[in-house]
């Protein structure tokens, strides 16, 4: 198991957002989370790269335990987080973002590698690559941030909605994305809300109810429960 | 009801079109405000006119001296911007820290002869090189002492509060610089009075004009109708100008500048790139604190009298440059710090001496009312 969360509780102050979730992610997968608004899928995604504490339980990397490493420590490991709501550097220019990316590396020959690898993705930010990173679309800046994420060379990325606000071209566009960088080999743990593509393209699912794990299951037998259905992919 | 739901817009409306005063002040008092700091304003200007036109050689003079005092707040005046830019603390220490670097200097000079050792070390050096290098050490060293000293105060007083709502750590900022402020003053530590400082070189005088340039001495006394100026004065231009450019240059250029710049917009995102944010916040603590402790070697090789309250004024007047020049943009630093630099020279030259700490903070007032974002300041965006 490439990640493996055991009971794993968060508090924000008083309020208790996961009540003790169990879950895992196997080498070569894509995993997604999908659940309502306030259901916890960010605060997991939080825990699992050492944004905020966990409570209790136990949140295992390459069998490494990383449930008090701290978040910089986390990235070197090779878990990149890209946060929900893009959070790219605004007064930042888009090459800047994505050698902060890069931050953990030294190799310059590798990192340079590395970025042309993005730019084959996205060919958008090349030609923005002098632009400020604020001025971007913010499709454009969906793709900066995980062109930033893949830049420190992940085994596990965990992506939090990655398609949201985003045109229905560009939706398909970054799920074949996500597809493209799990066939060569990094592993994907995926929140969305735009459930029917995420259980599109993942290998297993867990449903998230008020900070509990209802369900879970291969994608296809999740995408089948007749619950799912009627609560996130809109079927009767 | 109705008759106030329909009056509000109109007041609303005019009090946006001025732009100037809050909402509350009527759109007759906000045009009062406005006229008077025009007519302020050509009154100025009308008064630097007359004595540039009566005596330019004077008017020169003055220039001079307030570009000295510039430069150095501007030295001063980066930490202040540096520290606010990353973790949005005005850190009111920060004075006393540069007060710190003219004592750590004096120290180094009176009671320890730092700045004697490499003639005693080679004593076949030329003593041009030994004074360099000695000097050079003297500075280096209160630079080093000064970053530490801010790294601590960070650690001790700052870190602990930095998720407490900001007037918290405003205070303790404050504390930080009575504490050191008054700490030095006792008489087993220091001493509350002034002290003679002892150079760690001889600052020479120079004179240019039209006969062309040459030092000051007993037997060849400035040329009439001369400017003198002094190599301390060209020390802490030069100084200044090399500190901005390396500060530029370590903020645009380099892994740290970056993670500085990202630190200063969106800690946590930026920890997720793997960047220790407390180690950075140290950097930036560290790097204006040097800058304030060479600033604070060269202050007391200009105005050679020490003691330990001298950090209050310059400190407060830098801060207020970097208001005036946005506080977060380190170009603004130098702008604002080289305005209030002739700010205070001209006061004391042509309105009277005790004036110029007043009109300091005159111009505190009129920014904080006209701009409060000042020159380079862009509206704050509030962010983790
Ligand atoms: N910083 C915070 N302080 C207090 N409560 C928070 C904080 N962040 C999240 N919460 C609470 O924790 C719960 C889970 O939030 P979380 O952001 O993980 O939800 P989510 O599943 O990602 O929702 P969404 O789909 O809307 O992004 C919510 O009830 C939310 O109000
Ligand atoms: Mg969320």
């Amino acid at each position: 198991m490439l990640l493996e969360v055991n009971d794993l509780h968060v508090y924000y102050g008083a309020i208790h957002a996961l009540q003790g979730i169990t879950f895992h992610v196997d080498e070569g997968e894509i995993v997604t989370l999908i659940g309502a608004n306030g259901a916890g899928k960010s605060t997991t995604l939080r825990a699992v790269s050492g944004l905020i504490p966990a409570r209790r339980g136990v949140i295992r990397y390459k069998g490494r335990d990383i449930t008090a490493t701290p978040a910089e420590e986390i990235v070197r490991l090779g878990v990149c987080h890209v946060p929900e709501g893009r959070r790219i550097f605004a007064p930042l220019t888009v090459r800047e973002n994505l050698e902060l990316g890069a931050y953990t590396r030294t190799d310059k020959a590798e990192i340079e590698k590395s970025m042309q690898r993005v730019f084959a993705s996205f060919p958008r930010l090349k030609e923005r690559i002098n632009q400020l990173g604020g001025t971007l679309s913010g499709g454009e800046q969906q793709m900066l941030a995980m062109g930033r994420g893949l830049m420190s060379r992940p085994s596990l990325l965990l992506l939090d909605e990655p398609s949201m606000g985003l045109s229905p071209l560009l939706v398909e566009e970054i799920f074949r994305i996500i597809k493209e960088i799990n066939s060569q080999g990094t592993s994907i743990l995926l929140v969305e809300q735009n459930a029917l593509m995420a259980l599109s393209v993942a290998h297993r699912a867990y449903v998230l109810e008020t900070g509990t794990i209802v369900l879970q299951g291969s994608a296809q037998e999740v995408r089948e429960n007749p619950q799912v259905k009627a609560a996130y992919l809109g079927v009767a | 009801m109705q008759q106030a739901s329909a009056e509000q817009p109109i007041a609303v409306l005019s009090a946006d079109a001025l732009s100037v005063a809050p909402r509350q002040s009527g759109a007759g008092l906000a045009w009062i405000g406005r006229g008077f700091l025009l007519a302020l304003a050509a009154l100025v200007v009308f008064i630097l006119a007359r004595n540039l036109l009566d005596n330019p050689r004077l008017f020169a003079q003055i220039v001079i001296s307030g570009l000295q005092l510039g430069f150095v707040y501007a030295l001063i005046a980066l930490g202040y911007t540096m520290v606010y830019g990353i973790v949005r603390l005005i850190n009111f220490a920060h004075g006393d820290v540069f007060m710190v670097g003219s004592f750590v200097s004096f120290f180094a000079v009176s009671r320890f002869s730092l700045h004697t050792w490499p003639a005693v070390a080679f004593p076949g050096i030329s003593p041009d090189l030994s004074t360099l290098i000695g000097a050079v050490s003297v500075i280096v060293l209160s630079m080093i002492v000064c970053a530490a000293l801010a790294v601590v105060i960070e650690r001790v007083a700052y870190k602990p509060l930095r998720n407490a709502p900001r007037i918290t750590a405003l205070i303790t900022a404050i504390g930080v610089s009575f504490f050191l402020e008054f700490f030095g003053a006792l008489n087993f530590v220091f001493s509350p009075r002034f002290i003679p400082y002892q150079r760690p070189f001889d600052v020479y005088a120079y004179w240019i004009g039209a006969q062309g340039i040459g030092m000051v001495t007993p037997q060849t006394p400035a040329p009439d109708g001369s400017i003198t100026f002094s190599s301390i004065f060209v020390i802490i231009v030069v100084a200044s100008i090399l500190m901005q450019i390396l500060l530029q240059w370590l903020v645009k250029r380099t892994k740290i500048g970056k993670a500085m710049r990202a630190s200063a917009v969106d800690k946590p995102t930026t920890r997720l790139m793997g960047v220790n944010v407390d180690r950075v916040i140290s950097f930036t603590f560290a790097v204006g604190a040097a800058f304030a402790g060479l600033a604070g070697v060269l202050f007391a090789i200009a105005y050679p009298s020490i003691h330990t309250q001298l950090g209050i004024l310059p400190g407060l007047k830098a801060f207020v440059a970097a208001v005036l020049g946005g506080i977060g943009s380190i170009p603004g630093a130098l702008v604002g710090a080289l305005i209030m630099g002739q700010a205070e020279a001209l006061t004391a030259g042509y309105i009277s001496t005790p004036m110029r700490d007043a009109v300091a903070f005159t111009i505190l007032i009129i920014v904080l009312l006209v701009r409060p974002t000042g020159i380079f300041g862009e509206p704050e965006r509030e962010k983790a």
